[in-house]
């Protein structure tokens, strides 16, 4: 895959499409930003520009509000999300070493959280509300549950060769 | 003879634990052979410890239900089961291996708010129709008048199952006493963002039209024509399982314009949350659904006053809602035959941590702690005693085994200094370090304080930094002190409720586990062994066979040693990740 930030300008059309469909009322913000970001996997800052262009939403709201919520990157992101959960119970069940093992096998290093071939993005999150299967992860929207170090590193060779043979 | 039906529990907690391998496995069976047997899903019947859970009602009517259903396990099932009808009884919850468990996990439990979960397939509003589903609001449209709903309820004494448990009833009365000719809103809360709580999400995947039918009365009762559900966008299947609920109740006219022939009119929205944990908050949470960044303001005016787009707005928690349908059909006198006097009804909890036995259980209130984590959960998981439980998340506090005789209930839990909160509880053994547990839920309220309120923003911080401080050994004794002084500051200067009881986890481990706040700091030992730059790892060459286990797992290559022979650790390259102690399996790897 190629480097997201480096393709050129992005496609406009989507904001459009997303203002269809929520209107442009300021209480449109959090679900037009949402629904961008499911399309463009981040929010491109030409595009939250568009958006306090066609929208009621002010600049300070927009930006604002992007930069509020977890949920919100302005960064483009590797084609995988992999959430460590660092919730109460998975910390208690382990969830610092889940995590190390995850930068192991994916050779994040420093803190990075995105693998040089834009393959994974790593990221830490409160809580996936699977307590019960302390710990867990989730690698885009699939909960892996009661993990351990092998089972963390079985699953990462399991998705590389899945991704070697495509 | 009906057709033998086999069920797959497949909410978040059961697809975790291989529910979709054990549907595939099914599924897969199905196509090959020519049994006229059906295939569906339910949603969690709460035992997450036994996930995936998959129930099996034979020709003959018979229901069974199996645990630890993996994709090998399903296959045996459709075999000797679903083919040769002969239940595999050792799987059973009822007569196998985990049979005693599951009666005493389930036993004790009073379902109201759980009455479908695992019982019907979220995604069919039949199943749910065919449990007395919508009749609850067909008898409150048609035969009550809104003001007797609200004396139902308050005479049911139902408070927030939320947190702070105020009555519902009067906060319902609170909006409909606005005049009737003003939008009014209702609001679901659905942004759990409690670590360690998952209630909702059980319910909202188990039984999303139950959770609806309660905000529809709520409507009807307040004279509203507009809800809301605010639901985090970290639950998907939720939210995907609410949205088809929704078109499903639409099309059967349940929600709509003059419903049941009235003259009341109702409409749902989804707003999904975008990662806030203050959108808990209900000003704050009204802000996210106005557009804008999650802060909450100075109350009063209260919501049901003056709440959402400034009009009175009703916000009440998913558990809170999916008791009403229940209470309308029921009754109000049905529903105080359970819990206590000031406390009525049941309780969710959600069970996780060092249990035993995790999942979502539905007490009364009034159970004892003791009831709920050693007699439901089977105490730890290893079998070490459990030495407190954490409970109502960040805002909450740690409760130590010696005070398990505490019981659920607002006014008796707020007395030890935690509260019942949303209902998570995170139990924990000897190995968790309590001094750790201050520290994380610091790292999480000063990441998740809005900024709005200056001791919230910056004390939490000088917190954190100071509790970080204690868990690296280099604290000072003053710091406890200092860390009360600072505690008390934040509680007492913060609008809203995250920073009012955000340091509620510090002072109850300050209170009940000084002496791991003492031995870290004079000692610069962390009894638990989970302080990382308080450990050193080292092997005993007694029992050590020089396997090699270690060396192989270490991943700073810090373990030398030849083969057969001692190894030994290079304290200088260890990192104290205990990859070491975990696949030795001699007891050879030494923490202190």
């Amino acid at each position: 895959m190629s480097d997201p930030a480096v393709t050129d300008s992005v496609d406009l059309s989507v904001v459009d499409e997303m203002i269809e469909q929520y209107g442009t009322d300021t209480s449109a913000a959090i679900p037009i930003l949402l629904g961008l970001q499911e399309r463009y996997r981040y929010l491109p800052i030409d595009a939250l520009r568009y958006v306090t262009e066609k929208t009621e939403a002010t600049p300070d709201q927009v930006y604002g509000v992007a930069t509020f919520y977890g949920q919100f990157r302005l960064e483009p992101v590797g084609e995988h999300i992999v959430r460590v959960c660092h919730g109460t119970a998975c910390h208690v069940r382990g969830a610092v070493s889940i995590d190390q093992v995850v930068c192991d096998s994916l050779g994040l290093t420093d803190g990075a959280d995105t693998t040089e071939d834009y393959n994974y993005t790593l990221e830490k999150v409160a809580c996936l509300g699977c307590c019960s299967l302390s710990p867990v992860m989730m690698i885009d929207n699939q909960v892996y549950g009661s993990l351990t170090r092998k089972k963390v590193q079985r699953i990462f060779k399991k998705l590389g060769r899945e991704e070697a043979r495509k | 003879m009906t057709r033998t039906q086999i069920v797959v529990g497949m909410a978040s907690c059961g697809l975790a634990a291989g529910a979709q391998e054990a549907y595939d496995t099914f599924e897969e069976k199905l196509s090959e052979t020519d049994t006229d047997a059906q295939l569906g899903l339910s949603g969690c019947i709460g035992a997450c410890f036994l996930e995936p859970v998959v129930k099996v009602v034979g020709r003959d009517g018979k229901e069974w239900t199996y645990g630890e259903v993996t994709a090998k396990r399903a296959a045996e099932i459709f075999e000797q089961h679903v083919v040769g009808g002969e239940p595999v009884l050792e799987w059973t919850f009822e007569q196998g291996e985990h049979a005693e468990e599951v009666e005493t996990f389930m036993g004790r439990q009073v379902r109201i708010v759980m009455r479908n979960c695992g019982e019907i397939n979220p995604e069919i509003i039949d199943e749910y129709l065919a449990r007395d589903g919508y009749k609850a609001i067909e008898k409150a449209v048609t035969a009550m008048m809104p003001d007797d709903v609200i004396d139902e309820i308050s005479e049911s004494g139902l408070r927030g199952r939320g947190g702070a448990g105020f009555p519902t009833g009067r906060k319902w009365k609170f909006a409909s006493d606005a005049p009737g000719d003003i939008e009014k809103y209702i609001i679901c809360n659905a942004d759990e963002g409690d670590p360690g709580a998952f209630m909702n999400r059980t319910v909202l995947e188990s039984d999303p039209h139950s959770m609806l039918e309660g905000m529809m009365i709520a409507g009807y009762a307040i004279g509203s024509a507009q809800g809301y559900i605010y639901c985090r966008a970290e639950y998907p299947l939720a939210i995907h399982r609410l949205e088809i609920a929704l078109a499903q109740a639409r099309e059967h006219g349940f929600l709509g314009d003059n419903l049941f022939g009235s003259d009341f009119s109702f409409n749902i929205e989804i707003r999904q949350g975008a990662g806030a944990f203050v959108c808990g908050e209900e000003t704050a949470l009204i802000a996210s659904i106005e557009g804008r960044r999650g802060m909450p303001r100075l109350r009063p005016p209260y919501p049901a006053v003056s709440g959402l787009f400034g009009k009175p707005t009703i916000i009440n928690n998913v558990n809170t809602l999916t008791n009403i349908a229940w209470i309308i059909l029921n009754g109000a006198e049905e529903f105080t035959k359970y819990g206590t006097e000031t406390c009525t009804g049941t309780k969710v909890f959600s069970l996780a941590g060092k249990i035993a036995r995790g999942g979502s259980v539905e007490v009364p209130m009034g159970t004892t702690l003791d009831e709920i984590i050693h007699d439901i959960g089977g105490g730890s998981y290893s079998g070490e005693p459990v030495k407190a439980v954490q409970l109502g998340g960040p805002s909450g506090g740690c409760v130590p085994v010696s005070m398990f005789d505490t019981t659920v209930d607002y006014e008796e839990l707020a007395k030890t200094g935690a509260i019942v909160g949303s209902g998570g509880m995170v139990i924990m053994d000897e190995d968790t370090c309590m001094v750790d547990i201050a520290r994380f839920f610091l790292d999480f309220v000063q990441d998740e304080s809005c900024g709005k309120c200056t001791y919230c923003r910056v004390g939490t911080r000088r917190m954190l930094e100071i509790l970080t401080r204690i868990c690296s050994g280099e604290g000072e004794m003053r710091d406890m002190d200092t860390l009360e002084e600072l505690a008390s500051k934040v509680k007492n200067t913060s609008l809203c409720a995250l920073g009012g009881t955000a340091p509620n986890p510090v002072l109850t481990t300050l209170r009940y586990f000084r002496d791991e706040y003492v031995t870290h700091v004079r000692d610069h030992k962390c009894p638990a062994r989970v302080c990382k730059p308080l450990l050193t790892y080292s092997i005993l060459s007694d029992p050590c066979t020089g396997c090699g286990a270690c060396k192989r797992a270490c991943p700073s290559d810090a373990i030398t040693g030849e083969k057969k022979q001692p190894h030994e650790i290079d304290p200088d390259l260890c990192i104290r990740c205990g990859a070491c102690y975990d696949v030795c399996s001699f007891d050879a790897v030494h923490v202190e």
